[in-house]
């Protein structure tokens, strides 16, 4: 791979040892792929995780003077505040996120603590290069924004951040963004559990960009997009989809193809769908202590829609409501917040599922949540969700936790 | 008998190792860090132990936060697996090699893979390209 006399200077020191550090680290990633240069990004977002690897990783950088060109925004890890009043974790255990804030800050990031920066923070245009993590984040701002960036992990996001570039390969390049399976969905998806159902199916869709068809797209939202793309990537790995009608570089089947014939076709019924469902609820639960919402972050719209529901059937177990701090403060603005806590749910900003320091006082109870991401994570800590739509989560929160 | 085979590099490093075989792709979040061995219900690799073997499988998969601290994990445990052997590339696996030290290649000639048995003795060459077999 070829650097340019600026990109040469970085990797030779000239503008330290931090951004040396990063650029090395691109170049052998680079090569891997076979890129053949590098290109400049013009945003970024670290999936900070607030776990040891990451955090280690962080501070190696910023310990080695790096302070980022392209200041990334960021994945939540969880909220300090909140989670200390509610004494779930104490001064020891949270000494990590703290110093995870720390060393972010010093790297120069956004703090949003948000999985959801295509809708707040950080919005590509179609086109632009960036280098996104978080599996959800990339699939989304690739598929349905169509910007560009290839599946980063939160170490390279931030290299690419330090640098201002990424090696160009992949999801990157035109001809690898073209459809290659065409997924018929011959059965009508009504709600956003629908469509992660149908993101579960990625093992049969299987690998490359899959185009999907058949699906209305008047009856397309933003947050079905979003529950499409992170279940995806639970079942598989898919950095880029194409919806006919819907998303940007599918206006037409055939300009989702390129004019090409698919290489593979997978249609998809409603049994596909049904038994994926089955799969999501475990055997022996007939009860269950907690509702677990907002992975990925729910939005406003969401959040609007759970308090209508609770304002009609309050809840009699706990339902935690995660989102960011945008929509949070949106919330309160409006009076969401006080309608939900009056009615038994909290939201909470900022906070990851995958947060075992401020969780793990959910282990080995059963909970109940509308996302297969958020039980895939929950579960290697002992907490055992059932998985179903919003509706019935809260109907089994209304009736104390009673599972009908 | 020495075999050599070609293929190319990825995360340069020279590592020697017991060959272990997955027919499924690898989520290194799903090992036991104490002990190292593979974990997840109903893969090819559950109950098989990771630890400084050269790993031949089919490339990484799920999250990329959680695939980055498991390689963290076994690398701060000693449990490492010495070196990867991989058919498709994907960022997050390719990153977290290069940052924790791992050799690792990809595109390794075809016959390698029908000649190699679970518990061959690998050397793994893969700053230069070179897998040799030894037994």
């Amino acid at each position: 791979m070829e650097l340019t006399p600026y990109q040469q200077e970085m990797f030779d020191g000239l503008h330290g040892r931090g951004k040396a550090l990063a650029i090395q680290i691109q170049k052998a990633i680079g090569e891997g792929f076979k890129a053949k240069r590098m290109v400049p990004i013009t945003r970024a977002h670290v999936a900070l995780s607030a776990q040891e690897a990451d955090t280690w990783f962080a501070r190696k950088m910023r310990d080695a003077g790096a302070v980022c060109s392209i200041p990334p925004t960021v994945n939540p890890g969880y909220c300090l505040k909140v989670f200390e009043e509610l004494g779930y974790v104490n001064n020891k255990s949270s000494a990590l996120m703290r110093e995870t804030h720390q060393v972010y800050r010093d790297l120069g990031a956004n703090l949003t603590y948000s999985c959801t920066p295509y809708l707040f923070g950080n919005i590509p245009r179609y086109g632009e290069t960036v280098a996104f993590s978080e599996t959800s984040v990339t699939v989304y701002a690739n598929s349905v924004l169509g910007a560009r960036t290839n599946r980063e992990s939160s170490a390279s996001a931030l290299c690419a951040a330090i640098t201002g570039f990424v090696p160009e390969y992949g999801a990157l390049l035109d001809e690898n963004r073209l459809g290659t399976t065409l997924v018929q969905v011959n059965t009508p998806l009504k709600d956003e559990f629908d469509f992660a159902l149908l993101g579960l199916n990625a093992k049969r869709i299987g690998r490359g960009v899959p185009v999907f068809s058949g699906i209305d797209p008047s009856q397309v939202t933003t947050e079905k997009l979003m529950a499409l793309g992170a279940q995806l990537n639970v079942a598989g790995v898919v950095d880029l989809f194409h919806m006919v009608g819907v998303t940007p570089e599918a206006p037409t089947l055939e300009r989702a193809f390129g004019g090409k014939e698919p290489e593979r076709v997978v249609e998809i019924t409603r049994e596909h769908l049904d038994e994926q469902k089955a799969a999501l609820m475990p055997g022996d639960v007939d009860r269950i202590n907690f509702v677990m919402l907002g992975c990925p972050h729910y939005t406003y719209e969401q959040i609007r829609r759970a308090a209508q529901l609770l304002t009609r059937s309050p809840a009699n177990v706990p339902v935690w409501i995660l989102t960011s701090q945008a929509v949070l403060q949106l919330a309160r603005e409006n009076g969401l917040d006080a309608v939900l806590e009056h009615n038994g749910a909290r939201l909470v900003p900022s906070t990851c599922v995958d947060e075992a320091a401020c969780w793990g006082h959910l282990a080995g109870q059963y909970g109940a949540t509308d996302s297969p991401k958020c039980a895939y994570y929950m579960q290697a800590f002992g907490v055992k969700l059932a998985v179903r739509d919003l509706e019935t989560c809260l109907a089994w929160a209304n009736q104390g936790g009673m599972v009908l | 008998m020495t075999l050599e085979f070609s293929c190319h590099t990825v995360s340069q490093g020279c590592a020697e190792g017991e060959a272990l075989f997955s027919a499924d792709p690898i989520l290194f979040y799903h090992t036991d860090f104490t002990t190292g061995v593979f974990r997840e219900p109903g893969h090819s690799l559950e109950g098989k132990n990771i630890a400084q073997k050269i790993l031949i499988f089919p490339g990484g998969k799920g999250s990329s936060v959680v695939q980055a601290d498991g390689m963290y994990k076994l690398d701060v445990a000693h449990l490492a697996p010495n070196g990867l052997i991989v058919s498709e590339l994907d960022t997050v696996l390719v990153a977290s090699a290069i940052i924790m030290e791992v050799p690792m290649v990809n595109e390794v000639e075809p016959g390698f893979y029908q000649e190699v048995r679970d518990g061959d003795r690998i050397c793994l060459n893969a700053t230069d390209g070179i897998i040799t077999i030894c037994r």
